[in-house]
């Protein structure tokens, strides 16, 4: 119940339908000439993100469930430089300027470290089960 | 996953339809043509939809090779956005070092049984429905601020490498962004310090984790594929105390080698 008063908070009032009426003023420009702005970059964003968030959902394989972790931090990546850069932006517009990149530096160092620490468990999990199927890893199951 | 692929070509085709039709063939039809847009549509399809096909694929080779090709088309959307250092952290960091780490995991644990595991087709109608729902909300969300549907200005950035580096070690030396509402200039100094040291601890206790252990027993992938046809043959090999072994010990159950 709550999750629909929060969509509802979010969506604008009067459109039943946001999403393709939200979209309309972007996909009658022509792509090939129009300049590229940040909304193009956060629906990228958005892909990567929920790509990653159903791979991590839905992947038996342990290693699969970590290919979702990267995209997932990928697509936060990608909307970091996207708000980062005064390239994208509108002119004059208040940009994250820097420090976009600087987080999106730190969030490539650290998906670099859960990658091996996450790695080395999978490792010890498959060497202790012979397998890499997570449905298998019930042992602390009563 | 479909619709979506299907919803991008159309509305593709239904913007360069009328787009021929009025421009009426000028002399140099190329000449309008945005190539930053290009290059953007170019990498943005090709993360987009090798990140679907991560989804989509059952092979984990498959989905490892999909995933390098998606974060190789982000770097080069980092480019194309003018964060050129970061692309290049991108690659070198994500593609060269993270990515070859996973491959490696794959190599190490792709027997014939574990290459492809396939999620039941309820399961894939239940994360099609939920991912689907969360792209709806995501785009809702970002499509509803207007200040992101202003196109882009094309204000060239400068460049980054220097300054980057120069905030790692606390010194800014860039211009802060007109208008921003900090107007701040923070180093990035101790959070430098605290990830290092994260990445060192981190990398220690992988390779203690990840280490040849020396094994008294045999190993316990051994003794599965011995007694592979019959399920309750594994579980009456692992109940076997190993043999002149101490057994309960906290040691032997911390490090994993308790079958």
């Amino acid at each position: 119940m709550m999750n629909f008063s929060v969509a509802a908070s979010i969506l604008p009032s009067g459109l039943p339908l946001p999403v393709s009426f939200g979209m309309i003023p972007l996909f009658a420009a022509n792509p090939f000439t129009e300049p590229v702005g940040v909304i193009h970059y956060l629906i990228v964003g958005a892909v990567l993100f929920t790509a990653g968030i159903a791979c991590m959902t839905l992947k038996r394989n342990a290693l699969g469930i970590l290919m979702g972790i990267e995209l997932v931090l990928n697509g936060a990546n990608i909307n970091f430089v996207a708000f980062s850069s005064s390239y994208l932006r509108a002119e004059g517009a208040p940009t994250l300027g820097l420090d976009g990149q600087v987080v999106a530096l730190f969030v490539i160092l650290l998906a670099a470290a859960e990658a091996a620490v996450a790695l080395a468990i999978t490792l010890n999990f498959y060497n202790n089960h012979a397998t890499v199927d997570v449905d298998r890893a019930d042992d602390l199951k009563g | 996953m479909t619709g979506m692929l299907d919803m991008d070509i159309s509305s593709m085709t239904h913007v360069i339809v009328p787009a021929l039709a009025t421009t009426a063939l000028p002399a140099l039809p190329m000449a309008g043509i945005n190539w930053h847009s290009v290059l953007f549509l170019l990498f943005a399809g090709l993360a987009c939809g090798f990140a679907v096909g991560v989804v989509a694929a059952d092979n984990v080779v498959r989905m490892a090779l999909y995933l390098v090709f998606s974060l190789g088309a982000t770097a080069g959307l980092f480019f194309l956005a003018g964060a050129e250092f970061l692309g290049a952290m991108q690659l070198m960091i994500y593609v060269g070092g993270t990515l070859v780490l996973l491959v490696f995991g794959v190599m190490l644990t792709a027997q014939a049984p574990f290459v492809s595991i396939k999620p039941s087709s309820s399961d894939r109608t239940l994360a099609a429905v939920a991912g689907a729902s969360l792209l709806a909300l995501l785009l809702t969300a970002a499509f509803s601020v207007d200040a992101w549907m202003a196109p882009g200005a094309g204000v060239v950035p400068a460049p980054t490498a220097t300054p980057l580096g120069m905030a790692l070690v606390g010194v800014r030396v860039d211009t802060p962004p007109s208008g921003s509402p900090s107007g701040g200039h923070a180093g990035y100094m101790l959070p430098f310090e605290i990830v290092s040291v994260h990445l060192l601890v981190v990398l220690v206790g992988a390779a203690y984790l990840a280490r040849a252990k020396r094994r008294r027993t045999p190993r316990a992938i051994d003794a599965v594929a011995s007694a592979m046809p019959v399920e309750p043959a594994v579980v009456a090999t692992a109940a076997v105390p190993a043999p002149g072994r101490p057994t309960g010990g906290a040691k032997s159950a911390l490090v994993g080698g308790g079958r």
